[in-house]
């Protein structure tokens, strides 16, 4: 349980660590928080040749929040989004989401980034970029960074759309529309264990405060953030509907810990319980 | 070719060490075999048993998922340095000693910094604040009763003794 030899890399600003990146290629990982690649590394499931250590890159360590969402920068650990009121105040889910990432200790090293970049497809955070369109913003030495939709970011399990050479140097949380509420629920064996099936919900109203929009993203159910739009579903508050829809669409597969019918169970549940919240919240900001 | 070493510097519990290290040596293994701070134990090493908990900047870490090169310059406590001056025990430590908040006491190291940071944070927890605050530190002998009785007891010495 230890990791394999590698060389460290300390760049002390955003330029270096993008020319160590590109020298190291294929070869070289980030490192942030570590909290998902060091027990990698101690498992020894990877052994990159070299390290590039950016938490000496004070630049990456930001957190913006206004009116159009919040860009959480490479450096900033789930603690201190999840502690931020004016990103709870542009963005509801990011906190609701990150209170069920883990426990406090590997909260306060984990980054935000580093958890869109890891892409397990049971991790809440991939699923809230997801479910609010948001964005990656990807730096490479040498040309000008690219921001790729979530839609696109996520390519499979622990897969993102990061080429070798490149740095997700922040990402974007859009804000929700107005008259908008958010949830998300999940079921893990322990708390802060990874869950068995999740779902974050996002439910939009019309002037009425009638359903205008209803998306949820699923997690545990698929590779990717499974985003699935039940709008025409929820129609009438019908959460009923909308959990059907779920469980019809979702595809999940059997594991050693939950079988796939258990997993479409839990998500149909879950999506019910989530969309409803969602559009009490919903009301009580209108 | 021998592996190429990094001279770091910690403030552990208020001491400036220096250590020459690989860049691959975790935190926990600097503290114990580097240092001789035995006191962090090592549990899972993959983050999951919560033993080596230790305090980084005041903040509660996985030492086995932090490299030592990566927080040099950083300040560290371990269970060592939670005693107060002349050895005194915390209230944290003194109210796991009175409510039997450990038994074979390998857990308790992590448990001890885990729950120093929580109470400063949060002085006055509810019940359910404290099992989400313990949520990441698991104890294989006890169950966690007496650990939640020492963490409300802790609260109560250190709000006596303020």
């Amino acid at each position: 349980m230890k990791p394999p030899p590698f060389d460290h890399h300390a760049p002390r600003d955003l330029g270096a660590a993008l020319a160590a990146l590109a020298e190291a290629g294929a070869r070289g990982k980030v490192l942030a928080g570590g909290q998902s690649l060091i027990p990698m590394l101690n498992m020894r499931l990877a052994a990159p040749e070299h390290l590039i250590d950016i938490n000496g890159v004070a630049e990456l360590d930001t957190l913006e929040a206004g009116p159009a969402g919040v860009t959480v920068g490479a450096l900033a650990r789930h603690s201190r989004v999840e502690r931020s009121a004016e990103a709870a105040e542009a963005q509801p889910l990011l906190g609701q989401a990150l209170r069920l990432v883990a426990h406090p200790a590997i909260r306060n090293r984990g980054t935000v980034v580093g958890s869109l970049v890891h892409a397990d497809p049971a991790a809440e955070l991939p699923a809230v970029l997801a479910l609010l369109g948001g964005s990656v913003r990807l730096a490479r030495a040498g040309a000008a960074p690219r921001d790729v939709p979530a839609a696109e970011f996520f390519t499979g399990p622990m897969e993102s759309a990061v080429r070798p050479g490149e740095l997700a140097v922040s990402a974007f949380f859009p804000a929700p529309p107005p008259r908008s509420g958010t949830a998300f629920r999940e079921v893990a064996r322990r708390h802060g264990d990874y869950a068995l099936a999740g779902v974050a919900a996002l439910v939009a109203l019309d002037d009425d405060l009638r359903v205008a929009q209803a998306r949820v993203a699923c997690v545990g159910v698929g590779p990717v953030p499974l985003v699935l739009d039940v709008t025409e579903e929820s129609a009438g508050d019908d959460w009923a509907a909308a959990a059907r829809a779920v469980r019809e669409r979702a595809e999940p597969e059997d594991d050693i810990h939950a079988t796939a019918g258990y997993r479409r169970h839990l998500a149909g549940v879950l999506a019910e319980q989530a969309l409803r919240e969602a559009a009490l919240e919903g009301r009580a900001n209108a | 070719m021998p592996e190429r070493t990094h001279d770091i510097t910690l403030t552990v519990n208020g001491v400036v060490r220096h250590a020459t290290v690989p860049a691959r040596r975790l935190l926990s293994d600097c503290l114990r075999h580097d240092l001789g701070l035995t006191g962090t134990h090592v549990g899972c090493e993959h983050g999951v048993c919560g033993c080596c908990t230790v305090l980084l900047d005041g903040e509660p870490v996985r030492s086995c998922l932090t490299f030592a090169v990566t927080v040099s310059g950083h300040e560290i406590t371990t269970v060592e340095g939670l005693a107060g001056p002349g050895g005194r025990m915390s209230p944290v430590q003194r109210a796991f000693a009175e409510c039997h908040g450990l038994q074979c006491g390998f857990c308790t190291p992590g448990f001890l910094c885990t729950v120093t940071a929580l109470l400063r944070e949060n002085p006055a927890p509810t019940d359910a604040e404290v099992v989400e605050g313990l949520s990441g530190n698991l104890c294989r002998c006890t169950g966690y009763q007496n650990i939640v009785k020492s963490v409300h007891r802790a609260a109560e010495l250190i709000a006596e003794e303020s």
